[in-house]
């Protein structure tokens, strides 16, 4: 199988953020980067895929920074070769999936696979917007998934329980956690990944469709009233909550 | 911005909730922009109708459509209604349904798309969305640079105001679909029937790791049930096996936005933050008087969750009679 996911470089989930001097960016400094913790399942699932029915697994990514450093890592999980599209400044979703389609339109990929949601702007949106422009059906938050031949059948979690979704190749995938346990990769592997091909391919030059006015850390709005343990203090908390807040 | 089409999600008897405060949103911006608004439902029971009317929506497209729930299909559905009826803005929920499809429209219409969003204005003409990012540890506020702009919006964040204004105008639209738009069926649906999922409740009482072990869970499920909410879980609970995954609140399980949120026994940890603190009121208790789930709380108490939780479960029957 050609198998392809799309794999994108994000802050650390746990790193603190600064707002950059622009007041439209984030300040990069003493932020650690690592693969979106979502594209791993994808990559995970990709390689499974390939260790049964053959093929190869591509990974790529569109990045403003030199992105790598992500590409060995999915190369040393076991994808076999990356392909990196760098873009000239922070390109927004819209170039990004367009930059995607545009790349792999000729390159006949069955499933190309991707994370339900990167965790720097938590859109969940570039995996549909692919698929659409490529004219190919797509699961997303997929937390199950069945390949025989052309035939997929993808289980996605939807509010209150789960749909089935059936679908053929060539589609798109995005996946969430429960789908499969990533593999931590071994030395050897590391070792291997730094021969494997990375191909840089230029820009598609596309303008984007969102324009970023302001970034800010959320202001605290909090009543913040923390008490103790007496029956006092929980009393009063029930009080607040009925007669203050009117939640209960 | 000359026409808004708001998408509705008919559930059961009624519009999902989401569907009601898509409307009020769209009422919003059509007052400060001067937009109309029109509302468009595929499948379901026209008899529902009427009840869009009492959130103020006036014009509805309606689509028959029966067979399967079909991504593909929906999205083509929607940008023929969008391109018939000239709308320039539309508005998803930001939910199971409408992230998949909000995209998809997107692309079909060459759109710029916002997803998840918190706050809508109209400012110089434009409308601004506020959306959080990096698991809610910021705010951007971002305009759309196309002429068709797509937006989503996150569920309970925009409240749905009663403005009655009779049964909507229904307009039939016959929407040409092939089999190549039905790429993408659903062929099951399974619910878990009779549990309030935490994605669509007004109040959820979630645990952590603190609880030690699936059986205390039963002190979650009784206050849960003094209050009629849901019962949610921290990740560490769900990866050690006591609650099933669709429990789980935060970055790698479920964003929600309820009226009252309560975290027993839950640090803080910001992944759990991002799935809940955009929720209206959060009350927290933890033993640990430094957990930084106290920073994001309006109500706290400090102590052991063993012997607050059954405590408080009382004296809310007693407040709730
Ligand atoms: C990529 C990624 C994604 C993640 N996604 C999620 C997610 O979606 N949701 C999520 O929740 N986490 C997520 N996490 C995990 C997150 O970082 C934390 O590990 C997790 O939220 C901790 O759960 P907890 O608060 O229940 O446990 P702990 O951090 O162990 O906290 C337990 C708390 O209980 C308190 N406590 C203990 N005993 C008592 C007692 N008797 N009475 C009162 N208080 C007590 C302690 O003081 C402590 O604050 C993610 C992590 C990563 C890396």
């Amino acid at each position: 199988m050609n198998l392809l996911v799309c794999v994108s470089r994000v802050p650390d989930t746990a790193t603190k953020i600064f707002v950059g001097p622009d007041g439209k960016t984030i300040d990069s400094k003493g932020v650690k980067y690592i693969l979106n913790p979502y594209d791993e399942f994808a990559l995970e699932e990709a390689i499974r895929l390939k260790e049964k029915n053959g093929g190869e697994v591509t990974a790529l990514t569109v990045s403003a920074d030199d992105a790598t450093d992500i590409l060995r890592n999915a190369l040393a999980m076991g994808a076999d070769s990356a392909i990196f599209i760098k873009a000239p400044s922070e390109p927004d979703s819209y170039q990004v999936a367009h930059n995607i389609a545009n790349s792999v339109k000729d390159k006949n990929f069955d499933i190309i696979f991707f994370g339900r949601q990167s965790v720097d702007f938590d859109s969940f949106q570039i995996p549909s917007m692919v698929a659409e422009l490529l004219n190919i059906p797509s699961a997303s938050v997929v937390s199950k998934l069945e390949v025989n031949g052309t035939k997929v059948i993808a289980e996605r979690d939807i509010e209150g329980g789960k749909e089935t979704v059936e679908l053929s190749t060539p589609c798109a995938i995005s996946a969430q956690k429960g789908l499969n346990e990533p593999r931590y990769p071994k030395l050897p592997d590391i070792m291997k990944a730094k021969k494997k091909p990375i191909e840089e391919v230029p820009f598609f030059p596309v303008e984007a469709a969102v324009e970023v006015i302001s970034i800010a850390l959320p202001v605290n709005k909090r009543v913040g009233k923390i008490l103790g343990d007496s029956d006092a203090d929980i009393n009063e908390i029930v009080r607040s909550l009925h007669e203050d807040a009117k939640v209960i | 911005m000359k026409k808004i089409l708001v998408y509705l999600e008919p559930q059961n008897n009624s519009f999902k909730r989401v569907s009601n405060e898509l409307i009020t949103a769209a009422n919003n911006l059509a007052q400060s922009s001067g937009s109309e608004i029109v509302g468009l439902c595929i499948g379901g029971n026209t008899s529902i109708y009427p009840s869009a009317g009492q959130f103020g929506l006036k014009k509805l497209v309606s689509v028959d459509f029966s067979g399967a729930y079909s991504s593909t299909a929906y999205a083509e559905i929607v940008s023929q209604v969008a391109k018939a009826e000239s709308a320039d803005v539309l508005l998803f929920a930001s939910n199971a349904a409408g992230l998949e499809i909000a995209p998809r429209v997107s692309a079909k219409l060459d759109a710029g798309y916002v997803a998840d969003c918190v706050g809508l204005e109209v400012a110089d003409g434009n409308i601004v969305a506020t959306k959080p990012v990096y698991a809610g540890k910021a705010l951007i506020k971002t305009k759309i640079n196309k002429s068709t702009k797509v937006f989503s919006l996150r569920p309970n964040v925009f409240t749905a105001i009663k403005n009655d204004v009779g049964s909507p105008e229904v307009t039939n639209f016959n929407a040409n679909i092939s089999d190549n738009d039905k790429k993408a069926s659903v062929t099951n649906v399974s619910t878990n029937a009779g549990k309030l999922d935490v994605s669509e409740a007004d109040i959820i009482v979630s645990g952590g790791r603190g609880f030690k072990e699936a059986g205390n869970f039963a002190m979650v499920e009784n206050l849960a049930a003094a209050l009629g909410g849901a019962v949610g879980a921290s990740r560490a609970v769900v990866d050690a096996g006591w609650r099933p995954h669709a429990e789980q609140v935060g970055q790698t399980g479920k964003t929600v936005s309820p009226n009252l949120y309560v975290a027993c026994a839950i640090s803080g940890a910001v992944q759990h933050l991002a799935g809940m603190s955009s929720s209206k009121v959060i009350l927290a208790i933890n033993k640990d008087k430094d957990a930084p789930i106290f920073k994001v709380a309006d109500y706290g108490i400090i102590g052991d969750v063993f012997e607050i939780v059954p405590k408080l479960t009382e004296k809310i029957k007693a407040v709730k009679g």
